[in-house]
């Protein structure tokens, strides 16, 4: 099998419960015996109602939750590296180089500039500063995001402003796997068309991604097929 | 230098078995975990969880009860830094290591200036030359975002907020590859909270430090750390990534600790 047609992601078995034990041991199961599996230049869209379980998947996903059972493999220096088991320092570097993620929220860290928040990826990458800054100006011009605001830290941005800084933040370096959660929400509709083209760019070069949209638009825009979590909803 | 640690590096501490009794009643107990260069751990827990002793024990200021503390030293490899002499030991936490302390005054010499606390590390390690000294201090408080022109003022004159950079600027000027910090910014008003915090994760990045934070506050846990322990009563009851504990905490304890911040 050539390695271009082998999936960037392979979900299988995943089961998330929830259990709060501080709400009387309260067991909120959301998705169990779940599979999927994300080749190059797809465009997997989550889709059914909110309270489904789009997002609890997509952090399942990413390592920032902890699914029950079942595996999360990502092909990360061509071998899969099982998210679920994985080590915190395993699951950094696979984040580092090979799984982005665009959440709703930019998570504002006090003081840090726009423009240095834009570049960290590739910092953290080992790519030359000129040349990141370089790449962070083209990307945040593009994304139309007012000069003047490039040197203040995001805390103050509007909804759609600060979306853009992670947009570029994310966007900055191409991840072979890419995980949107309602990237274009607060954006107007010139700003979503600009997302749309970067994210069709991505997918043109082999990025898989997996994406939660609620724009219809947006979704028939980029999405190759539709995931319907419902299917596996844990039967009550 | 990379923010993430080498995955494939050896540990640079390896801590088993580690306990500590006070008489009869409990510092912490059995706690175990590697560190590898350049990660960031960070210790959370409510005040009496174990925290501190914990700290102390894995700091070389406090013989644990039973458990080794390992470290990767750099005249004898990972040694127990309990079994290595006296003066071995000192050299090693004065060479490796560094600890910034909540409270500046425990980490600074209070009669001498600012810069020759900042010095001092440097003439421990054996720097005679006194323009160089000079120089790397001028430098340091130009990355702890201090006024150089300050360098002779007694640490008493400065700020609680720059007292503490000058700790900071201390504790790194010689080049430790392990810095320990016990509640760092406890002291601190919130605003200068902010700015110690973005100084002390973009030190700890560009110089690719391994660093154990002790703190209660999770918003410096999410800032600064790659993973957590979560104690509570001595014992650690929960491990992981930082997001991933925080987000999506199992146990009961670390549930409650997550959910009674108060969200701004």
């Amino acid at each position: 099998m050539s390695s271009a047609s082998r999936p960037l992601i392979i979900v299988e078995g995943l089961a998330k419960t929830f259990v709060l034990h501080n709400a009387g041991g309260a067991v909120i199961p959301v998705f169990e015996r779940l599979h999927m599996e994300v080749r190059p230049g797809e465009c997997v869209v989550l889709s059914g109602e909110s309270g489904v379980g789009k997002s609890t998947l997509m952090r399942s996903i990413y390592g920032n939750y902890a699914p029950s059972s079942g595996s999360v493999r990502v092909l990360h220096d061509g071998d899969y590296t099982d998210i679920t088991q994985a080590s915190p320092h395993a699951i950094l570097d696979v984040r580092r180089r090979t799984l982005g993620y665009v959440s709703q929220f930019l998570r504002v860290i006090p003081r840090v500039p726009t423009l240095r928040l834009v570049m960290e990826p590739l910092l953290d990458n080992g790519v030359d500063p000129d040349e990141a800054e370089g790449r962070a100006r083209d990307l945040l011009s593009a994304l139309r995001l007012p000069e003047r605001l490039w040197a203040l830290p995001p805390a103050t941005f509007s909804g759609g402003e600060q979306q853009r800084v992670n947009i570029a933040r994310s966007f900055i370096r191409q991840y072979p796997v890419m995980l949107l959660d309602e990237p274009t929400a607060s954006l107007d509709a010139e700003n979503r068309a600009i997302v749309v083209e970067l994210i069709r760019g991505a997918l043109t070069s082999g990025t898989a991604m997996i994406g939660i949209f609620h724009d219809a638009d947006v979704r028939d825009a980029v999405a190759t097929r539709l995931f319907p979590v419902l299917e596996f909803k844990v039967a009550a | 230098m990379n923010a993430v640690a080498n995955i494939q590096a050896e540990p640079l501490l390896r801590v088993q078995g580690l306990s500590k009794w006070y008489g009869h009643v409990l510092g912490c107990r059995d706690v175990s975990f590697e560190m590898r260069p350049g990660e960031v751990l960070g210790v959370v827990g409510e005040s009496g969880s174990g925290k501190t002793t914990l700290l102390k024990c894995l700091s070389g200021r406090l013989v644990p009860s039973s458990g080794q503390v390992e470290f990767e030293t750099r005249r004898h490899g990972l040694t127990d830094i309990y079994a290595l002499s006296e003066p071995d030991r000192r050299r090693m936490q004065r060479e490796d290591w560094g600890f910034v302390h909540q409270n500046p005054r425990d980490g600074l010499r209070m009669r001498v200036s600012g810069g020759a606390n900042v010095a001092e590390p440097l003439m421990n390690m054996g720097q005679r030359h006194y323009g160089e000294m000079r120089r790397s201090t001028v430098e340091w408080l130009e990355r702890v975002e201090l006024d150089t022109s300050r360098i002779d003022d007694k640490p008493r004159n400065f700020s609680g907020g720059m007292q503490q950079r000058i700790q900071v600027a201390r504790n790194l000027i010689h080049g430790p590859k392990l810095v320990f910090m016990d509640e760092p910014t406890g002291g601190l008003d919130v605003s200068v909270q902010a700015r110690l915090l973005d100084l002390l994760r973009e030190l700890v990045r560009d110089l690719g430090l391994a660093v154990i934070i002790v703190t209660h506050d999770m918003a410096v846990a999410r800032l600064m750390a790659d993973r957590l322990l979560v104690m509570r009563r001595g014992e650690v009851v929960e491990t992981g990534l930082t997001d991933q504990v925080l987000d999506d905490p199992q146990h009961a304890y670390t549930q409650l600790l997550v959910s009674s911040v108060l969200q701004i």
